[in-house]
């Protein structure tokens, strides 16, 4: 039975649970919900999450658990001199999964019955042939076509087995828990404890993955620094890659580029948003700002490569003809200013966004009192509202900060790919987002130092990123304490 | 009601600081105020009593055209200040806010520390030519809101940090310190427990040697505590206006009598 089917079915014995759950309720106590510990929605849910939840866990489990266990057995069943030179047996794996899945899918365009399909050999040519006419060709050695046919026949028990756990835990407990439901059973507390187990679930999920994303990059960092000396990427002002072997890793290059870049943004984006943030707030008529701020918006939502073709068609060329080349500081349409500035583009909403709800969020009473007192509108901004906004606008810039760290599309369209270190914003440099996309593009061996570098550079990146954020959070909790 | 008037009852001056004639207010379609002409004497207490949304705190802000800072108020009719009229286009408010200082609902410190808060003011009307100066402002303004000897040692620290009266009397602090000749209290107790309230209070008795003082009020007997003059607002009109003892002993409209018997409100 499909997986779909399984899951459509559990579901539809869930619904039938709440249902029957709630009515068995009610009948009960004859129709008198006040009788019930808790409200007759209650012992519905508590059936309908009985059927659905375990049966659903299991299913889940079943599903990662079942190709792994099966690849095991299969890799048992290959011999060792099936395994040809320069062939790994994960390659064979891959074969036998595609010859199973070759027929299956012959199986289900009807070239094939599925006892054909399971006793198929190579001889058999006029099989062969049919399979050759129908686009499913099957060329492979007998070794792999037996693993494949014991590869369907694995999985087809295991599917079948898989329906019948789930279906059976599903009608089982949904009876248990309609056998349960009285008067007496607090329904409630066990429905609002699946619910938080469930809500605990989804956030751990979000915690892992955050764990399993560092640890990945932790394990293969290490694997880098066992080929390639740390001090020379973490302090190698050389990065000059090359597959062949003898190539300069230092990373310092692309963190100048990554920071000056970054910096660039930051120059142009937060003076910019914060004033737009100020005028949003405190000058514009509610006729302006319900239209000026969507626009402001917008300019969130453009996709960052749109953005790098700005950079590229119009802000590159528009820089060196007019600026770069007439002052002879370069003859680059990439650089870093170009990058920069097209980067701060995109950051003017997050600082203006932000800014704005957090001025807006200044209490009107401490306008009024400042007011109150002779100031002038601006001095009111000044003094009171901007300081006591700080810690949020603070927050602002540091999250556009690690916005413009992060940020590659821009980087690659605008400034190029030349890792140097120089002072001088209109030449070309690179970021190490740019190059983390360099080093893992394109065919390359997992093993070798230039590929993984991408993930020290990776590691490095995202310790920088926690390092702002953790940096914002003290900020704004240290301000906090000041004023509130 | 005599047994609550703890303040001497003469009033010490007979000229008018604020003479209002005609005073209409609209919020937009809403007609706040009607024809309010009201005389508040210098160096006295006045009191506006009334129901909720009887525009007393309206006309209250008119005073110190706080009304401008809302978009849909206008405000037409004549207020002089020392006969000059308030309205008139020459007139800027800032600077006439710094002659009419106000005092909020909420105590609304700003999140600066206690001295700068009380020297906010000072600062940006240059009041005072150098630091020390300063300091004698911000010591004299605390003294004068009756908070020094409670902050004295602690000037640097947040004004937010204080409890709810102290931070009204800082906040009175911070309007006294820019010597304005008028002070504006926008019901000043509603957000403090009875003692901070009878601190308040005590200090307004003693404010009015220095300023004339109206002050916006729920409680009758607030305002028969602290106040020489009050008037009674109701619907938008200010239906009777007198010496206090007048009003709470002696009412001439019968829906001032209503009121302060508790029958409306």
């Amino acid at each position: 039975m499909p997986v779909q089917w399984i899951l459509l079915i559990v579901l539809a014995i869930a619904v039938l649970g709440y249902v029957l759950g709630r009515r068995r309720a009610l009948t009960l106590v004859d129709g008198d919900a006040r009788r019930l510990h808790s409200r007759p929605t209650y012992y519905g849910w508590n059936v309908a999450l009985y059927a659905a939840v375990p049966a659903l866990l299991v299913l889940l489990v079943w599903l990662f658990a079942q190709p792994m266990i099966i690849e095991r057995s299969i890799d048992r069943y290959i011999p060792e001199d099936a395994v040809s030179e320069g062939q790994t047996r994960g390659m064979l794996l891959n074969e036998v999964r595609k010859v199973a899945s070759t027929l299956n899918g012959a199986v289900a365009q009807d070239v094939l019955t599925r006892p054909e399909a399971l006793t198929l050999t190579m001889d058999d040519s006029a099989r062969m042939d049919a399979l050759k006419a129908a686009g499913q060709a099957v060329l492979t050695k007998p070794v792999i076509l037996d693993a494949a046919q014991q590869y369907m026949r694995s999985t087809h028990t295991g599917s079948i087995w898989l329906s019948i756990v789930t279906l059976a835990l599903a009608l089982g407990l949904a009876a248990f828990a309609w056998r349960r439901t009285g008067p007496e059973f607090r329904a409630r507390n066990v429905v609002e404890q699946v619910m938080r187990a469930i809500l605990i679930g989804c956030s751990t999920i979000a915690i892992m993955t955050t764990v399993g994303i560092v640890l990945s990059l932790v394990f293969e960092s290490i694997n880098f620094f066992r080929l390639y000396p740390w001090q020379d990427f973490f302090f190698g002002t050389e990065w000059t890659p090359s597959f062949g072997g003898g190539s300069e890793l230092g990373m310092l290059p692309l963190l100048w580029g990554t920071l000056y870049i970054s910096f660039i943004a930051l120059l142009f984006a937060v003076p910019v948003g914060l004033f737009a943030a100020i005028y949003m707030s405190e000058y514009a008529s509610p006729r302006v700002r319900s239209f000026a701020k969507p626009a402001i918006e917008i300019l969130a939502g453009i996709p960052t490569i749109v953005y790098g073709l700005f950079a590229l068609v119009t802000v590159g060329p528009l820089l060196r003809d007019w600026i770069s080349q007439p002052l002879g500081l370069g003859n680059s349409g990439s650089s870093v200013m170009t990058a920069g500035l097209v980067m701060g583009v995109m950051l003017i909403p997050f600082v203006s966004s932000l800014s704005d709800d957090i001025i807006n969020s200044v209490p009107q009473s401490l306008r009024d009192g400042s007011l109150g007192l002779g100031s002038t509108h601006s001095e009111t901004i000044r003094q009171v509202v901007l300081p006591a906004a700080l810690p949020g606008i603070v927050g602002a810039v540091l999250l556009a900060a690690s916005r413009a760290i992060g940020e590659t599309m821009i980087v690659v369209l605008g400034a190029g790919a030349m890792a140097q270190i120089s002072g001088n914003p209109f030449e070309a440099m690179t970021t190490i987002t740019v190059k983390i996309v360099g080093q893992l593009t394109g065919d390359n061996d997992f093993a070798s130092p230039e590929t993984l570098v991408a993930f020290a550079l990776g590691l490095t990146l995202f310790v920088l990123t926690l390092g702002l954020n953790v940096f914002a959070l003290y900020i704004v909790r240290k301000y906090r304490e000041q004023y509130e | 009601m005599n047994d609550m008037n703890i303040v001497e009852r003469n009033v010490t001056t007979d000229t008018f600081k604020i003479t209002a004639r005609k005073v209409q207010v609209y919020y937009g379609e809403k007609h706040a105020i009607k024809d309010v002409d009201v005389d508040i004497l210098d160096k006295t207490v006045t009191a506006f009593i009334g129901p909720s949304g009887c525009g007393k705190s309206t006309f209250l802000r008119c005073i110190n055209r706080m009304n401008d800072t809302i978009d849909v108020a206008r405000v037409e009719g004549e207020i002089k200040l020392d006969g000059e009229n308030i309205y008139d286009k020459r007139v800027d408010p800032v600077q006439l806010r710094a002659k009419v200082g106000m005092v909020f609902q909420k105590p609304n410190p700003f999140p600066k520390s206690i001295y700068d808060n009380v020297a906010y003011g000072p600062r940006i009307h240059g009041l005072a030519r150098n630091r020390a100066d300063l300091d004698e402002i911000v010591e004299k303004s605390l003294r004068g809101a009756a908070l020094w000897n409670e902050v004295k040692d602690r000037l640097q620290e947040p004004g937010t940090g204080l409890s709810g009266g102290q931070q009204q009397r800082l906040c009175i602090a911070r309007a006294v310190a820019t010597a304005p000749e008028v002070l504006l209290m926008d019901e000043p107790c509603s957000a403090l427990d009875p003692i901070a309230t009878s601190q308040v209070e005590e200090l307004i008795d003693q404010l009015r040697k220095e300023f004339s003082v109206v002050i916006v009020t729920h409680s009758m007997q607030q305002a028969a505590r602290v106040s020489q003059k009050t008037a009674f607002f109701h619907l938008g009109n200010l239906v009777e206006y007198g010496d206090t003892d007048d009003i709470f002993t002696n009412p001439q409209d019968p829906r001032t009598e209503s009121y302060i018997s508790g029958r409306i409100g």
